[in-house]
């Protein structure tokens, strides 16, 4: 029996370590990262580029393994399943938003936001895929395939998807990387309006210091190490 | 549930978007030409087994090519079996100037005992005639007709015609027969007569080529104990025949060009093995970030693996059918186009064919499709923010050879011979092992050179270095399309040549049987009035093989089939002082003088080695009932080529002179002295004339109609091609796209790159021309060598062909295709990568 999600943090890396062997000598990536991020929570991990942010969000989420350390998600010790059990966990609880949106080109925008819910086995998935991209202003635009629309629009269907499970976490990867500054920050409003929304627990990663500062807590990463912590 | 419907969601997507189009073409044509092949042998067969009941007309037979013992009929009546019996035998029949080789059937009272005998008395040559079932036979003195016979003597109700002594009475036309022949080659016109008429003709003669018949028909239960009773009885000569043994020629002929045909479709399988295994491939590739984020999303290996599978089912199944339908269309075509040579209605074909073309597309599609697919849902859900992470390398051989497998598998199954399809897909594996390791080697060689040379072959040379891989599965599935093309053409038309060269102008077109030995001067009487030179006139004596060196030997002795007839059948013996120029000794010697009158024999090479006779042997035969031994003292190889009368056997002169004989010539008959053949029958009306000149010609019609199919069945072939240049083309497109847009960024003319790709796409290209050409040659050894018994003479412009085409056909098509790429600017195409 698992303890109640709510009294224990939703995320929960200890001494989290990767590293990589190129050749003879071994390049530390990440080093000894702790962290627990307790739900409804926000948490922006910053730092310049090759800090190990995106190294991080990858092993949080379960999408790489460590070379040491632990995750647990929901109390769950991720790196004790296999792959289609991280895989069923993910589904489960998390939603992810990426800096090249990563939508499927073969599915409009409705079908986009519908399909975690369809790989989920949801039967009906239609309305509460409508539903979210009318939250987000994209109501006439469901029959649209990806390429019809324009980036901001294309992160807004990101975004519908990553909140169409309900999920208790949200993982975005520099969701404002591939967009103009204002409509960089129509889409970070618009992310933090659900998260309030819907009481999701938020883990962003980012180089942008005020978009950080939106979020409750922040780590700074300076070659894959923790250097600041703000609770 | 929603799995399926995802993926029949992505499918029609991918579909709309032509990311399947590579695909679906290759598949269409492949299912397209094996069930274009497939419906048509199909028709032919059913109206084969259609017949197959009434070919007999009846449910059993004995044959003979002598008189049958009374024996049989007696234990047949004993059973309560139906009986009848027939005698057919081909000779001239003529009205006026006119004679014409017909095929003769006299018959007793019954026939036919199974099927209809339809007759009409309206001469008017309607196509749709009102006609009726016989339910007799031709009355005594009258005769029954075919229509080839009514038109080409313009024959009307009650015309006399003359067959050998006999002048009898047209009085019907014979609409429908049983034992009609059907398919490839009709044989002469044909007349029913009444078995009482056929003393009076005088053509049942010493060395007339008749078979004699015993039908019999009943209950099946009994007429099986009958066969069973007749089997153990059967003499030398004689043998029974069901509709299950009926018409083995035609049959095996049918068989052996429906091999032929679908070893030609397949040929447009392997191609769009090809083109199935690079557009795959491409696919795959495109498909790795959407793979990606589903199984961040939560998608299970297993889901992936449902969702392709689905896909690809679904994909293949749409596509197979539209290649059945392509099949059906394709098919009535072929009938169409080879009207002349299929001059019977042919029944509508069975949906069998397009099971085996949905077989077919189903097998190809997962063969080559799956294992690209198998490791699409292994891609690290990590590339959703690392796209440089991309699938586990190393499967590339070992994922083809399901693929390899499944299409090892058609091939034995379509060949219908495991060792002919092992062999042929032995030699692909060998040829693409060969010419993708030369590929490398050359590869790798060809980078030493970039720095040298213009500024357009150093990219040229550093894309194809950059691209290794890529590069030599381009020029490898290029090469072996380009080999399938000059392989059917070129090499087919030299094969073609050899054969039809074989044969000189002059050759003799006109044989001349059964003359008996008095009518030897008055026929040389008769050329010297035609001015035609004197042919040399051979002795001919009918004997069968009874042993050797003492040993009696049966039929049942061999198990080769040709063996079997060998000894089963009378054939002729001859005798000669000199020997043939078109023969050559191959073991022991040929006579002297001196051996005139000694019991010894010569023996052509390819008898000897099928029945096992060697120099040494004493030969015992058969002649007349009185048995006659002989010692081989040669064996000779006869170039049956030639058209001259050959003998299997001969003896020196004096031996075979006192037992009964015939005599048999060939000569040369110009085209414009035709007529002289019908003056010729009037004087000799026992004469069986061969013309071998329609032989020649309907033999050249039929290779040419086999040659026509199969260049029917090459459209596909080319097709194919086509699909497999599309695929290797668009697989580097990608690649193309992106450094298109790179170097336009930096400056580049559109000229330049052009120029690059030109000399890239052009040493792709040579490179496939050269592999084409040596694996064209090999393959055309092999056919001639092995599977035609001719011999391959070495093509040059096989080479000049395939280099060319290769070099040019490639270039073209490379930067056509890539003609889009260079349209866009380059800020769509950043924007689209990004």
């Amino acid at each position: 029996m698992r303890e109640d999600p709510k009294l224990i943090p939703i995320v929960k890396a200890t001494a989290l370590t990767k590293q990589v062997s190129t050749g003879s000598d071994h390049l530390v990536i990440l080093h000894d990262i702790n962290l627990s991020v307790i739900e409804g929570e926000s948490l922006a991990v910053i730092g310049s580029s090759g800090s190990g942010k995106s190294t991080l969000l990858g092993l949080l989420a379960g999408l790489d393994s460590p070379s040491s350390g632990s995750v647990h998600l929901a109390g769950e010790d991720i790196f004790s399943l296999d792959e289609d059990g991280r895989a069923a966990l993910r589904g489960r609880l998390l939603g992810f938003v990426f800096q090249s949106f990563q939508l499927l080109p073969a599915l409009t925008a409705l079908e986009n936001v519908m399909l975690p819910l369809e790989l989920a086995g949801v039967r009906d998935a239609q309305p509460a895929a409508m539903d979210l991209l009318n939250r987000v202003g994209l109501g006439m635009r469901l029959g649209h395939y990806p390429k019809q629309l324009s980036g901001g629009e294309q992160q807004r269907v990101a975004i519908a998807r990553a909140f169409v499970t309900q999920p208790h976490l949200v993982m975005a990867d520099e969701p404002t990387g591939n967009l103009d500054s204002v409509t960089g920050a129509q889409i970070i409003d618009l992310m933090f309006e659900l998260n309030q929304e819907r009481g999701t627990t938020l883990i962003l990663v980012t180089h942008d210091e005020s978009i950080s500062s939106r979020c409750k807590r922040r780590i700074r990463l300076e070659a894959g190490r923790s250097v600041v912590g703000h609770d | 549930m929603n799995i399926l419907k995802l993926s029949f969601r992505m499918l029609k997507r991918d579909w709309r978007a032509g990311e399947l189009r590579v695909l679906i073409f290759a598949l269409v044509v492949a299912v397209g030409g094996m069930t274009t092949v497939g419906f048509f042998s199909d028709r032919v067969q059913l109206a084969l087994s259609r017949q197959g009941n009434q070919l007999l007309g009846a449910d059993l037979i004995i044959l003979s090519d002598r008189t049958l013992p009374i024996h049989y009929q007696d234990e047949a009546k004993r059973l309560g079996l139906s009986v009848s019996s027939s005698l057919k035998f081909p000779s001239m029949a003529s009205r006026g100037d006119i004679s014409l080789l017909s095929e003769i059937k006299a018959v007793t009272p019954g026939y036919p005992l199974r099927g209809e005998l339809r007759i009409t008395e309206d001469f008017g040559g309607a196509s749709e005639p009102v006609d009726r079932v016989a339910g007799s036979i031709p009355e005594r003195g009258t005769v029954w007709v075919d229509d080839k016979l009514m038109a080409r003597l313009s024959l009307k109700r009650g015309d006399e015609i003359e067959i050998g002594d006999s002048r009898l009475k047209v009085a019907a036309r014979i609409t429908q027969e049983p034992d009609h022949s059907i398919g490839f080659i009709n044989l002469g016109p044909r007349i029913l007569i009444h078995a009482d008429d056929l003393p009076a003709t005088g053509l049942i003669q010493q060395g007339s080529r008749i078979v004699y018949r015993l039908l019999v028909a009943g209950d099946a239960g009994v007429v099986e104990t009958f066969r069973e009773w007749s089997q153990s009885h059967l003499m030398m000569g004689e043998r029974v025949e069901g509709i299950r043994d009926a018409r083995p020629e035609i049959k095996a002929a049918l068989d052996r060009a429906e091999k032929f045909l679908s070893l030609a479709a397949l040929a447009s399988v392997v191609l769009a093995a090809a083109a199935i295994a690079l557009a795959v491939r491409r696919f795959s590739h495109r498909h790795l970030d959407g793979c990606a984020v589903m199984r961040c999303l939560g998608a299970s290996q297993s889901t992936l693996l449902r969702l392709y599978l689905y896909h690809f089912t679904l994909l293949g199944l749409i596509a197979s059918l539209i290649g059945c339908g392509l099949g059906l269309v394709a098919q009535e075509a072929l009938v169409y186009w080879l009207s002349v040579l299929v001059d019977e209605e042919l029944p509508w074909p069975s949906m069998v064919p397009a099971v085996h073309g949905l077989l077919t597309g189903m097998i190809l599609l997962l063969g080559f499709a799956l294992p690209p697919l198998l490791n699409l849902r292994s891609v690290p859900a990590l590339r959703v923010l690392r796209r440089d992470i991309g699938l586990a390398s190393g499967h590339g051989l070992t994922g083809y050879s399901i693929g390899l497998a499944a299409l090892t598998v058609l091939f034995v199954w379509k060949a219908g011979d495991i060792r002919l399809g092992l062999s042929v897909m032995g030699g692909f594996v060998v040829a693409i092992l060969l010419f993708g390791l030369i590929g490398f080697l050359l590869v790798r060689a060809l980078s030493g050179m970039s720095g040298q040379g213009g500024g357009a072959w150093r990219y040229g040379l550093a894309s194809i270095r950059r691209r290794a891989t890529g590069s030599v599965v381009q020029s490898v599935a290029l090469g072996l399309g380009l080999m399938a093309l000059l392989a059917l053409t070129l090499i087919r038309d030299d094969l073609l040549q050899n054969w039809k060269t074989s044969l000189p102008p002059d050759a003799p077109n006109r044989f001349l049987v059964n003359i008996q030995k008095d009518q030897l001067q008055p026929l040389e009487a008769f050329f010297k009035e035609n001015a035609i030179s004197q042919p040399l006139v051979f002795p001919m004596v009918r004997g069968r093989l009874t042993a050797i060196n003492g040993k009696n030997i049966v039929s049942g002795d061999f198990t080769d089939t040709r063996a079997k007839r060998l000894i089963e059948r009378e054939f002729n013996l001859s005798w000669a002082s000199e020997m043939s120029p078109d023969n050559l000794i191959v073991k022991g010697h040929w006579w002297g003088r001196g051996d005139t009158g000694k019991a010894v024999l010569s023996v052509e090479e390819g008898i000897a080695k099928t029945v096992g006779i060697k120099v040494g042997d004493a030969l015992t035969y058969d002649v007349a009932g009185s048995p006659f031994t002989a010692h081989v003292t040669s064996i000779r190889r006869v170039d049956w080529d030639s058209f001259r009368v050959n003998f299997f056997v001969v003896t020196p002169p004096g031996v075979l002179d006192n037992y009964p004989s015939s005599y048999i010539t060939s000569f040369h008959l110009p085209p414009k002295q035709s007529d002289l053949m019908n003056h010729l029958i009037r004087a000799f009306p026992n004469f069986l004339v061969i013309d071998v000149a329609s032989i020649i010609d309907q033999v050249q019609k039929v290779m040419d109609q086999v040659s026509r199919a199969v260049e029917f069945v090459f459209l596909f072939t080319l097709l194919a091609g086509f699909a497999v240049l599309y695929a290797a083309i668009a697989s580097t497109q990608d690649e193309r796209i992106h450094e298109a847009a790179i170097f336009r960024t930096l400056g580049a003319q559109r000229s330049q790159l052009v120029r690059s790709w030109a000399a890239e796409f052009a040493i792709i290209g040579g490179l496939a021309g050269v592999f084409a050409a040596a694996g064209a040659s090999a393959l055309g050894y092999a056919i001639g060598e092995y599977a035609l018994n001719l011999s391959y003479s070495f093509n040059p412009w096989i080479w000049v062909t395939g280099l060319t085409t290769g070099v040019v056909g490639v270039t073209v098509a490379g930067l056509m295709g890539t003609r889009s790429v260079l349209s866009q600017t380059p800020l769509t195409i950043l924007r689209k990568i990004a």
